[in-house]
């Protein structure tokens, strides 16, 4: 319940806390909203002596709505993110997906940035991020460079990030007009991570599928984007036989665990079923 | 570990203290200032017991640090009642309809409840089961507090409707 | 309004007396955040204690070392086995005639188990101390499954064994081996087996209650304050039985009893977990007394679900018998008791296996057997009733099921089959084959009238064509209706069988009326969020005619409150409130007199009217209680002392059984294994009622916790001992957000023994609850052949149910 000491710090921007960071190494780590790391330092599954609190970075803040590209801060926390209407209108999916993280206390203060950066399989929007092809900003001393989320996720808890930058903005691409996007997710109750979720986009044209994106999230040790399965889904008529073929692609990317939750053999099967209902959703709201 | 000089507004007031950075909030409202309204029921931010208002947001006080609050301002359920020391209506509701029993739960349910009802002051029921899943309790089933957060939205609509 | 123009129903009415939906006196403090719980007690220099605890499930203790934890600024001591030994203390006695360590005495024997106890300034200062004592442990074979424990060479409780290594005698008897803990039996076993074995039809079934635990919002903890001066040891805690704590405490420490005060404040939450004796209370206890200064110990909510007492983890195998017409003619269970490392269950003494011999039901079962056999393992220790008197959530759960299983084997309607066997109303009061005389009971009325409420007949009507819709691909959701018709046991109970460590279960009551016509009343019971200071008070002033909002009820302070068994299986309304209706008796008693004395008339020629003695004939002639209160203290009465009070100490004639007939409309997704619970309706008759609005939130509670328990919630362990379920993150307790709105509903039939009739209803909710839910989850699966599966019914079971059944296609 007690974590163990550590020295606290508040830079006022990105240079100060990257220099927090390089002068402590391994020892400093940054919290954003702190939902996923005081928990652990509560346990003391994490040991962190110089603690970079990035609150008053405003550089971090902020969402701002283009016609091509939203970007968005990363300490953007996940009530900001549904409260944000201009949001909801260019990427309804991601109000979707946000609403069914975690619970009211926790997006209060839960940031995008936080729950993208830590590498945690059991986040919703790392999956998400790769369903909308985000990228990562990332700050470090030798300067800013972009990632892609679908290259970020190397296992759970690594990432392409360096201990030395800090993640600072999220660059979404905005659909295009008319794309079906749904977020669907099976969890044992609110709060829980997902028994098995998946992030859909699908663009028709008249009868055909012209683009399509699938992402899955906590059914491996990172979020798994379903390029197969999405590929697949393109040039077809989005019949029940292409949406099966699709699930079953997608089925093979995933890797599931068997926790409390239940064993490898449910896990896989409801991943199918939470897709397929995913795609369906899709479907239905894609317009064109 | 050394102390740091902490400063916040609590329920009106200002306070200030010397605490370890890794002093977490619920601590420091509870064994710092005395003010033991908010309650601790777990240790990994499931239970909600421990919520406060932060800056106009609800917060789990225990997945905070006393150093993040600084320069804060915090409501918690005491701070909720009429200055007069009567029960302001959310706390008069919940007396109403039974909607507490051993009371554990209870200052985190008011004080979330009172959150919920500046974010959304008509909810429907399903509104408010969404909105209050952050809050554990184990000994009503819920229904009376859904029931007692209706009733309080109807009262505090009445009220602002005779005040305009 | 003058006295003369109310009429007597408006006088009852502002009495807020029994049967009114008075709000509650408790929540004015509460809704405040000014409740005063455990943790919120702070004392000059008062110090804080932490446990080290174990990793392992099973191990040898080779050494503590605490040299490097003594090191950490502000820790002020830590505790072992070896410093408690001189004093006795490193072993208590348990409530069921079992002893436990305290501190690990040379091995541990669950996983989480204390060894250690670090006292320091503050909290965090003992936390960094816990982390700093090296315990050096020598693993050893683990047992976690009660079957092997019998069979399996390995020794659990090597302190149970002689020489030799064959198996002491236990608190019940002899022991047929070292993990073994005790036998006990009811009813006739030969006679059982015989009808079992001519029978028409017999229906058969093993059926696993796993382990769970209560977790109440609030955790255990103590503050305990030695005060060399005055020798007086003050010990606040979360105490569901105040007074035996401080027996037991004096009893362990050699400090006489009138120097021991036990106070238990506000509790957040009891059922159940908060009755027996923990390690930190003796620890608290023990370190104040070597610190000179107060000492508080809160446990965190890991430690709370690994290590404090679980509830059922009972494997039940049932045999049951019946006429080709469904008439059941023999029960038949056996039960294997999984009690973890130490047998800490919290039952009367003579019932090591509580009052399982219930499981016959609401049903006239003409011959019965059951026996138990209790068995060592490395869990916690316990088991402990959650919120089900004693074991009664086990037996109902059996008959329930059993009753559902025999209804596939005869191919009938489960409500029928039911409603057949029923305990008719001329039956009562009724001795069950296993030794228990139901008080009263109209299973017949209740059961119609829950029938009628749901549509029975229009919902199996919906269900078998959901069952043609689905075999014919129209939908993929089944739909369950899941019946209970519980027979509850509580009210524990008569001093004649029912003891705590040898301490009657009779509960009690003191009240004393002041001058000015308003009074004080103390129990021996305590509120974890029933209600008793709002109740309680109903009762008196409908028996005194003093108006409730003029009574201040207190329990818990074991300096003043009489002595008492304290509040869990349902028992303070039974037990306590029957104490209370007699002593508010002997008072009106006394009033009588005095109002005889003041009206100038003959004791009997007055009569008790709501508020007030009337003389008969002569109504405008009469005496309010007030004036009454006020002579007691103003009159010389010759032949009457002054004052005006009275105590009772009530031992029940028998248990009270309150019954309830519930029915669950679940749908379930069968490709998700989700559920959704679509309608619940509950009907409780817990007799008469005193305070219904109360009556309606214990019932939603323990419904809530039903719930859960089903579909969801449980203390599982790996093969190592390791607990997977020890965080709220997997311990499921539902939010709001998963817990439907319930219909309650209700019929009257009044305790024939109880002074007001009343029974009791705290556990009932969660008792007819569980089997309820659970029905629902196994109804929807029958028509596709399934017979039982055990809970919890989440998701990846109930998928799994679907799998098996070859219903994924």
């Amino acid at each position: 319940m007690i974590p163990s000491g550590f020295e606290y710090h508040r830079p006022a921007d990105v240079a100060g806390a990257l220099s927090i960071l390089q002068e402590h190494g391994d020892d400093a780590r940054v919290i954003a909203g702190g939902h996923s790391l005081i928990p652990m330092m509560k346990l003391r599954m994490a040991d962190v002596d110089h603690l970079i609190d990035l609150q008053d970075i405003d550089a971090l803040k902020g969402i701002s709505i283009g016609t091509d590209e939203v970007t968005i801060g990363a300490m953007v926390t996940q009530h900001e993110l549904i409260e944000n209407d201009a949001l909801a209108q260019a990427v309804p999916i991601i109000r979707e997906a946000a609403l069914v993280i975690a619970d009211p206390q926790v997006r209060y203060v839960g940031t995008i940035g936080g729950n993208v950066a830590n590498g945690d399989p059991g986040n919703d929007m790392p999956g998400l991020m790769q369903c909308l092809d985000a990228r990562f900003e990332l700050v470090g001393p030798d300067g800013t460079r972009e990632v892609p989320a679908r290259e970020f996720y190397e296992a759970a808890y690594f990432t392409a990030r360096e201990d030395e930058e800090i993640l600072t903005k999220v660059i979404i691409p905005v659909p295009a007009a008319g794309t079906g996007q749904a977020y669907e997710k099976q969890k044992r109750k609110i709060g829980d991570y997902a028994t098995a979720a998946a992030g859909v986009m699908i663009q028709t044209e008249g009868e055909v599928c012209t683009a399509t994106s699938i992402a899955m999230t906590n059914l491996a040790d990172t979020p798994v984007w379903c390029e197969a399965a999405s590929d697949a889904l393109v040039g077809s008529s989005l019949s029940d036989v292409d949406c099966k073929t699709a699930v079953m692609l997608a089925l093979g990317d995933i890797e599931p665990v068997a926790d409390n939750r239940g064993p490898v053999e449910f896990k896989k099967h409801v991943a199918g079923v939470i897709l397929r209902r995913a795609i369906d959703r899709a479907i239905a709201r894609a317009s064109n | 570990m050394s102390k740091m000089h902490v400063k916040l507004k609590v329920n009106g007031r200002e306070v200030e203290g010397l605490a370890e950075p890794r002093t977490l909030l619920i601590h420091f409202l509870r064994e710092n200032l005395k003010i033991t309204g908010p309650h601790i029921g777990c240790e990994t931010s499931h239970c909600g017991a421990c919520t406060v208002d932060l800056n106009g947001k609800s917060v789990k006080s225990c997945t905070v640090f006393v150093a993040q609050a600084q320069e804060a301002e915090i409501t918690t359920v005491e701070g909720l009642a009429n200055d007069d020391g009567t029960l302001g209506v959310i706390q008069e509701m919940f007396r109403e309809h039974h909607g507490l029993q051993c009371g554990f739960c209870t200052p985190g349910m008011i004080t979330r409840a009172h959150r919920l009802l500046q974010e959304n002051p008509s909810p429907t029921e399903e509104e408010v089961r969404f909105g209050m899943a952050g809050n554990l309790c184990r000994c009503t089933g819920y229904q009376n507090i859904v029931k007692s957060i209706m009733a309080a939205s109807d009262q505090l609509n009445a009220q602002k409707e005779a005040a305009e | 309004m003058k006295d003369e123009v109310q009429t007597p129903e408006d006088r009852a009415a502002g009495l807020k007396g029994m049967g009114c939906s008075r709000k509650r006196v408790e929540d004015v403090r509460f809704t405040q955040g000014k409740g005063n719980y455990v943790d919120d007690i702070k004392l000059d220099g008062m110090l804080f204690g932490d446990f080290v605890r174990s990793p392992y499930a099973h191990a040898r203790v080779k050494s503590i070392n605490s040299e490097e934890a003594m090191k950490v600024p502000g820790v002020v001591a830590v505790i072992t086995a070896a410093d408690l030994e001189p004093l006795g203390l490193h072993w208590m006695p348990t409530l069921a005639g079992d002893k436990q360590m305290v501190l690990a005495d040379g091995k541990v024997l669950f996983q989480g188990q204390e060894v250690a106890f670090v006292v320091a300034e503050d909290r965090y200062a003992a936390a960094d101390a816990v982390e700093l004592v090296e315990v050096e442990y020598e693993e050893l074979p683990v047992i976690v499954d009660p079957f092997e424990a019998l069979k399996s060479d390995v020794v659990l409780r090597e302190d149970t064994v002689d020489e030799n290594g064959k198996a002491t005698d236990g608190a019940h008897g002899p022991r047929n081996h070292p993990n073994h803990i005790f036998t006990w039996e009811a009813g006739e076993e030969a006679e059982t087996n015989a009808v079992i074995d001519s029978a028409e039809v017999v229906a058969e079934e093993t059926m696993y209650y796993h382990r769970t635990h209560p977790c109440p919002l609030e955790t255990c903890g103590s503050v305990a304050s030695m005060d060399k001066v005055t020798g007086k040891l003050t010990l606040w805690g979360t105490f569901q039985a105040p007074h035996a704590i401080r027996t037991v405490v004096s009893l362990i420490s050699g400090i006489a009893e009138h120097n021991i005060r036990v106070i238990s404040p506000d509790i957040g939450g009891g059922f159940g977990n908060k009755v027996g004796a923990y390690s930190g209370y003796v620890c608290s206890v023990v370190a104040s007394i070597v610190t000179g200064r107060p000492v508080k110990w809160i446990e965190d909510r890991m430690e709370n679900l690994m290590t404090t007492a679980f509830a059922r983890d009972y494997w039940m195998k049932g045999k049951i018998s019946a006429t080709k017409e469904g008439k059941i003619t023999g029960l038949h269970c056996h039960v294997t008791a999984d009690h973890g490392g130490f047998d800490a269950c919290a039952d009367p003494t003579k019932f090591p296996a509580g009052f399982m011999n219930i499981c016959t039901g609401s049903y006239d079962i003409p011959t019965a057997y059951l026996a138990v056999d209790g068995v060592y393992t490395n869990k916690a220790p316990g088991g402990v009733s959650y919120r089900c008197s004693f074991r009664v959530t086990e037996a109902v759960y059996f008959i329930e099921r059993m009753i559902e299983v025999l209804a596939i084997k005869l191919n009938m309607d489960a409500a029928e089959l039911r409603r057949i066997n029923f305990i008719k109303k001329e039956q009562f009061p009724y001795q069950s084959a296993l030794g228990w005389e139901y008080d009263s009971g109209d299973y017949h009325t209740a059961w119609d009238k829950a029938m009628k409420a749901v549509d029975y007949d229009g919902l199996r009507a919906e269900q078998a064509q959901r069952v043609e819709d689905f075999k014919a691909g129209k939908t993929r959701s089944l739909m369950g209706i899941g019946l209970s018709f519980f027979t509850e046991i509580v009210g524990a109970g008569p001093v004649k069988n029912c003891d705590i460590l040898g301490l009657g279960m009779f509960d009690s009551c003191e009240i004393r009326i002041h001058p000015t016509g308003s009074a004080i009343a103390r129990l021996g019971t305590i509120s974890q969020g029933q209600g008793h200071a709002t109740t309680f008070s109903q009762i008196i002033a409908s028996e005194i005619g003093i108006p409730a909002d003029d009574i201040t009820l207190e329990e818990g302070d074991t300096d003043t409150a009489p002595y008492g068994l304290g509040t869990y299986g349902s028992r303070s309304t039974p037990v306590a409130g029957a104490a209370t209706a007699m002593a508010a008796r002997k008072i009106r008693a006394k009033a009588q007199m005095i109002a005889a004395y003041l009206l100038e008339v003959h004791d009997d020629d007055v009569e008790f009217d709501v508020d007030r003695f009337v003389v008969k004939g002569a109504p405008e002639r009469f005496k309010t209680m007030k004036e009454i209160a006020f002579a007691a203290y103003n009159q010389a009465i010759p032949g009457i002392e002054p004052g005006l009070e009275a105590v009772s100490y009530y031992d029940p004639p028998n248990m009270t059984y309150p019954f309830g007939a519930y029915v669950c409309v679940m749908d379930i997704d069968v490709d998700t294994g989700v559920p959704d619970i679509r309608r619940f309706y509950a009907l409780d008759d817990c007799g008469t009622r005193i305070n219904p609005m109360i009556i309606e939130g214990q019932v939603h509670g323990g419904l809530t916790e039903a719930l859960a328990v089903a579909l969801g919630q449980e203390i599982a362990y790996d093969e190592m001992g390791n607990v997977k379920t020890g965080t709220l993150m997997d311990f499921f307790l539902p939010t709001a957000w998963e817990v439907p709105n319930y219909e309650t509903d209700y019929t009257v039939t009044p305790s024939p023994h109880h002074p007001i009739g009343a029974k009791g209803v705290g556990e009932s909710p969660h008792v007819g609850g569980v089997p309820c839910f659970s029905n629902a989850v196994q109804d929807a699966f029958r028509a596709f052949g399934l017979t039982h599966t055990n809970m919890p019914h989440d998701h990846w079971r109930i998928w799994k149910t679907a799998n098996d059944l070859g219903l994924h296609g």
